[in-house]
């Protein structure tokens, strides 16, 4: 007897639905093990997360605020991914959204609430969309590594937004802590009156629509996927490589440059030291958990924000650290990793032939 | 002189760590299996090494703890890329946010506490030449060994049947698996002892260069050593010059720093990252095509025996 492994032919849809379930469920399991070595009881951890997650309205209304970025941020990298460019940057480009935006409400405030608004979309636009297709122009022309040019813009962001919100935008009324002075009213996007819920969803619903659109109707779409699957066919085909590869970053980096905007405008007023929370990383997880389908990210983006509101709520009475989640999170990306293997194969049991 | 001496030597030790996750990950990427956990094994080695030697009051058990917490952690790279043939990116990432999240929950307990840990240790007449002396000789141990490292490793990966038959799976894992070699056992072997290679890297931070264990301490270095890989043409003389530029870029901006100037510090911080995306650039716009030379040619590809 000896084992055996075997390609499948097609999927069957209960395995799709399986993996992620499996893997979300065996995460739970091995990061458990942490607890117990942090003395904390796995089962009463897991149900104070369920709980302050999903148990009421007000729990549920922070799940979708945290949905709202996650949401964004992933149909942005399902862009580049479905491209096979790894955008690791979406932090550095929520950042530098978040950035511009603010830029637009100190140096061009105007009256009107959808103006403003208008030019502070406008500005994360640029910056996110420049800031990724710089690392698309260079990946695209002379194959520079994206994964690490991405990866080290996000750093530089991040000590850029610092420079600002510790140097030249420093509130003076804040008394030392790093952020700048709280948008005017006109600056903020409009609660929609269930808990800290803001407008920023009908963005994110309407970009999940549009992606789900672009990848299921249009030629576009469709070229996207060919340079993915195989970029020197397309350049056979005459798709122009270089171009698309910059537009899709652009685009994708503008998508993440949103995000943060909507989380200055929508959510903190302001923009600070570390607002984001490491959305860009997580967001990765949401894309690849959702097999870069725009409308499961829909679905899965909420129950990751319920998974980043569980670990909040586990600071708070446990006492463990925020970063306590990504362990959850590192060990839903192996176990779906390891799923993937037996959604491409079957392990049959073959007698050795003498 | 008297101001170049100490930043060059500083040189050498703030790139100490890097080097060593950079020597690991060349190991690791020889055998055709990319790992870019670097940052989360950093981190496990900077907390393993530190827990241990606070236990123990012995440095090189921390050594050791950390080389065998990284090789365990890879452990789980190499099922997942190597047996199941899963994507190398994702898992790789998978890896750092599991080391960022495990070291800051069992990393609580060791805030604020310091070790005597491993203390400088001039070599008798090498420390003692001019400027050769004091930059390279005048550090502690494992800044030594970190220089044994690179000389064995131009040694074996050249030199040695083991080293061969390591790049020849890392090249041509099919070839290799024609004349007998065991693919899959070889790439193990090169992940888990490269994992613990970066893993000791982390420990020198905590062990070695501030004696002190902070949550996030490793701060992008494992992601500059990914780099540096590229950039050192996974040769490991280059990546000690490599590591060394990174380390000398990191201690003139302490340095600009502290002579209190009025360039704000989140730009000096940027540095580095604006180094690495500089250096990138100059290596493969200087290959042409980007086909880099030196390259493991199967780099990031799983093999079946069963597929060809």
């Amino acid at each position: 007897m000896r084992i055996k492994r075997q390609k499948r032919i097609g999927q069957p849809l209960w395995l799709d639905l399986a993996i992620p379930v499996g893997g979300l469920l065996m995460a739970f399991l091995a990061s458990g093990v942490f607890l117990v070595m942090m003395g904390v009881s796995p089962v009463e951890a897991y149900r104070e997360m369920y709980y302050s997650a999903f148990g009421d309205s007000y729990g549920l209304s922070e799940c979708m605020v945290k949905a709202i970025p996650l949401a964004m941020t992933a149909i942005a990298l399902m862009l580049s991914f479905k491209m096979l460019i790894w955008n690791i940057g979406a932090e550095g480009q929520i950042f530098m959204g978040a950035i511009a935006a603010t830029a637009a409400v100190r140096y061009f405030p105007v009256e009107g609430h959808w103006t403003m608004m208008t030019i502070m979309g406008i500005s994360a636009i640029i910056a996110g969309g420049i800031w990724a297709a710089f690392a698309g122009y260079l990946k695209a022309r002379w194959n520079v590594n994206e994964i690490i040019t991405t990866l080290m813009m996000n750093y530089i962001a991040i000590h850029l937004m610092d420079y600002f919100v510790y140097g030249p935008w420093r509130d003076p009324s804040s008394l030392g802590f790093p952020m700048t002075a709280p948008f005017p009213e006109t600056a903020k996007l409009v609660p929609i009156g269930w808990g800290r819920v803001h407008s920023g969803i009908f963005i994110a619903l309407a970009l999940i629509l549009l992606a789900w659109w672009v990848f299921k109707m249009t030629r576009w779409g469709y070229e996207i996927r060919v340079i993915g699957e195989n970029p020197k066919a397309a350049t056979f085909a005459g798709i122009d490589y270089v171009k698309n590869v910059v537009v899709v970053m652009f685009i994708s980096g503008a998508i993440a440059g949103l995000a943060g905007m909507s989380e200055v405008a929508g959510l903190q007023g302001r923009l600070q030291h570390g607002f984001s929370g490491g959305f860009g990383y997580t967001a990765i997880i949401v894309a690849w958990l959702s097999r870069l389908n725009p409308l499961a990210i829909a679905i899965v983006s909420f129950l990751m924000g319920g998974l980043l509101v569980g670990g909040e709520s586990l600071q708070i009475v446990m006492g463990l650290p925020i970063a306590s989640t990504l362990v959850v999170q590192g060990c839903i990306l192996f176990f779906i990793l390891a799923g993937e293997f037996f959604r491409r194969y079957r392990i049959v049991l073959v007698k050795e032939e003498i | 002189m008297e101001i170049i001496v100490p930043i060059l030597a500083a040189a050498v030790r703030s790139g100490t760590p890097i080097l060593y996750a950079t020597l690991g990950e060349i190991i690791t990427e020889k055998g055709g299996v990319m790992n870019l956990g670097l940052e989360g094994l950093m981190l496990l080695g900077a907390l393993s090494g530190f827990a241990v030697t606070s236990s123990t009051g012995n440095p090189w058990l921390g050594v050791a703890a950390a080389f065998g917490i990284g090789a365990f952690f890879s452990l789980f790279h190499a099922v997942v890329c190597i047996t199941l043939g899963g994507n190398q990116v994702v898992s790789g990432l998978a890896l750092t946010m599991l080391g960022t999240g495990i070291t800051a929950i069992l990393g609580i307990g060791y805030v604020g506490e310091t070790i005597k840990g491993l203390t400088k240790t001039t070599i008798p007449f090498l420390g003692e030449l001019p400027l050769v002396g004091p930059v390279f000789f005048d550090h502690d141990p494992l800044v030594y060994i970190s220089y044994a490292l690179v000389a064995f490793m131009c040694w074996f990966l050249w030199r040695t049947k083991t080293g061969l038959n390591l790049r020849a799976v890392g090249d041509n894992p099919r070839a290799a698996d024609s004349v007998g070699l065991n693919v899959a056992a070889i790439r193990y072997a090169a992940t888990l002892i490269g994992g613990g290679v970066v893993a000791v890297g982390g420990a020198y931070m905590s062990i070695s260069y501030s004696h002190m264990w902070t949550e996030g301490m490793s701060a992008g270095r494992g992601w500059i050593a990914v780099a540096l890989v590229i950039f050192a043409i996974w040769h490991p003389a280059r990546a000690a010059f490599g590591s060394y530029l990174f380390g000398g870029v990191e201690a003139c901006q302490l340095r600009i720093q502290a002579a209190g100037t009025n360039i704000p510090a989140p730009l000096l911080l940027m540095l580095p990252y604006i180094l690495t995306i500089t250096v990138l650039l100059i290596i493969s716009v200087k290959k042409g095509k980007g086909i880099l030379f030196g390259a493991p040619a199967a780099l990031g590809t799983p093999f079946y025996r069963e597929e060809r």
